[in-house]
């Protein structure tokens, strides 16, 4: 796309080109019309003593390639942009390339994302062919964060153990990618003390079992009473509404030690999943969710066996 | 004709010279000069905006640690780029990049688009050490950036860009230190990164560009004190 500011512009290339084209075509005839029979002179230039070249004219395949090369830049000039403004007879340009291939991928694939589009989630968390797109899209999308095989890493939910920050049926994992979420623990630490946090951590701690300092429990369950059932409910399971996360499980964003927890009551979290509808699209974020929820499903089914 | 013009040519180099340079630049003018003079490559994209001070810092700690030579910012309009990147970029995008950072080689992905698409929280972890978030990767660690960026030339790097056209005013210029009080390198490149290729899309409601500036500052308040234990 030549978009001059001014059509000096547009005249320079094609002034440039004409020239450029012009000259190789003189070149090529001045040195096709010295061709003559009989013995080859020679040049009077002399290195070395003895050494001379030969006055040869120029091989003849490589002047009809130079004449080859003259035709197709006519032609590719004539056909694609490159003379100034002109936009060549093809009006071929990288964006309407890939409109094209957008348009024959959309053709092509969007019959099997309207299928699966119509289908419930929890129909498309069963179906084997939906949940390898999905899982092709996590590696894509997904695996940087979630990691590839979806159990997460610190900061990142595991997406394979059932347990949902922000509730786990199937309409609300689809939004939560379309959507994104936001999720805000905010900092305690100055209006708590470090003494104050720590018996938070351990009642915290004292929730899920974990070892604990029964005396600091004791105080921090005040605290807690005061300060965080707010967001983590009375009985500290949670409100997936807010994305405050059950603490009474044994499932952990981002650890379970005294001092992590320490760390996250004292200057609280920040964590952000991003929305992925303008990107992706509902098609894809379907599939997603599906695959997201088969997750789940399946990690459920075989410890249901164990038990 | 022909072979005394031969002759001469062979025989005169400093002619010779003249003529290679000549014909050589005959190209240049052609393909590139005119670019200079294109609305499509000198107007900016609607939205698009100088970097603020710490984005401008940021930006030059990415060419400092040499990101650039695996990570490029051009997606090319092929199918298979903007279904993992996102829309192709445009020539109105870069208009404030002094050098762009285009780069020609990708050993990692191309960053073009990557704002938004991570949490700052990632970018953290994952400059400090890829291997926390993404253990398939072979990405350097940058552990060194969790320290103060260095700020004492901002006014001078912006008064520089201004000489070559981007637009800071006066006011920009003299609020740069203030700006950038405080904040370390990773915070720097977290914002240049989280900026990245958002501009396109910032007429569109709901970008994710919007959700990426708002957690920003919550972040940056709380940021020396926990990055240290995520190392563990």
């Amino acid at each position: 796309m030549a978009d001059f500011v001014s059509g000096f512009w547009n005249a320079w290339v094609m002034v440039l080109v004409f020239l450029s084209i012009g000259f190789c075509v003189f070149v090529l005839i001045s040195n096709t019309t010295k061709r003559t029979s009989g013995p080859v002179g020679l040049h009077d230039h002399v290195w070395d003593e003895t050494l001379q070249e030969y006055n040869n004219p120029l091989p003849r395949w490589w002047m009809y390639m130079f004449w080859i090369t003259i035709i197709f830049a006519i032609t590719y000039l004539t056909l694609y942009p490159g003379f100034g403004n002109n936009q060549g007879k093809l009006g071929w340009s990288s964006a309407g390339q890939w409109e094209a291939e957008q348009k024959a991928a959309a053709e092509k694939y969007g019959p099997i994302f309207a299928k699966y589009r119509g289908m419930d989630l929890n129909a498309v968390a069963t179906d084997k062919e939906a949940n390898a797109m999905g899982h092709r899209m996590f590696l894509t999308y997904c695996a940087q964060c979630h990691g590839a095989d979806a159990k997460g890493a610190k900061g990142f939910p595991n997406l394979t153990d059932n347990d949902w920050l922000y509730g786990g049926e199937p309409e609300t994992i689809k939004t939560t990618i379309l959507e994104g979420r936001q999720g805000m623990m905010p900092p305690f630490g100055p209006a708590l003390g470090a003494d104050g946090v720590k018996d938070v951590a351990n009642y915290v701690r004292s929730l899920s079992g974990l070892a604990n300092d029964s005396l600091r429990a004791q105080r921090g369950k005040e605290i807690f009473t005061q300060n965080c059932v707010a967001c983590h409910g009375p009985e500290a399971k949670g409100t997936p509404a807010v994305g405050a996360p059950n603490l009474t499980d044994k499932t952990w964003l981002y650890g379970s030690s005294e001092a992590t927890i320490i760390e996250t009551v004292t200057h609280g979290r920040t964590n952000r999943m991003p929305a992925w509808k303008d990107f992706l699209g509902e098609d894809k974020v379907h599939l997603l969710a599906g695959y997201v929820l088969s997750l789940s499903k399946n990690a459920a089914a075989p410890a249901e066996e164990k038990k | 004709m022909a072979q005394s013009n031969h002759d001469f040519i062979e025989r005169k180099v400093g002619w010779l010279i003249v003529f290679t340079l000549m014909t050589v630049s005959i190209g240049g003018l052609v393909e590139i000069v005119p670019l200079f003079h294109m609305k499509s490559t000198t107007t900016p994209v609607e939205g698009l905006k100088p970097y603020d001070p710490v984005r401008l810092v940021g930006r030059d700690i990415y060419i400092r640690e040499g990101c650039y030579n695996c990570h490029s910012q051009m997606i090319r309009p092929f199918r298979a780029e903007t279904e993992r990147y996102g829309h192709y970029s445009v020539a109105g995008e870069y208009v404030y990049d002094h050098p762009f950072q285009w780069g020609s080689k990708r050993t990692g992905p191309d960053l073009h688009r990557v704002g938004g698409r991570y949490s700052d929280q990632w970018h953290r972890i994952h400059l400090l050490n890829p291997r926390d978030v993404v253990p398939e990767s072979n990405m350097p660690a940058f552990p060194w950036l969790d320290r103060p960026a260095k700020i004492d030339d901002i006014e001078a790097k912006m008064t520089a860009l201004r000489k070559v056209g981007v637009p800071y005013s006066d006011e920009e210029i003299q609020g740069a230190r203030k700006a950038l009080e405080g904040k370390t390198e990773l915070e720097a490149v977290i914002a240049y990164l989280q900026g990245l290729g958002t501009a396109l899309n910032a007429g569109k409601p709901a970008a994710p560009a919007v959700a990426a500036a708002a957690p920003a500052p919550a972040e940056a308040a709380a940021a020396p004190a926990p990055a240290a234990p995520e190392k563990q």
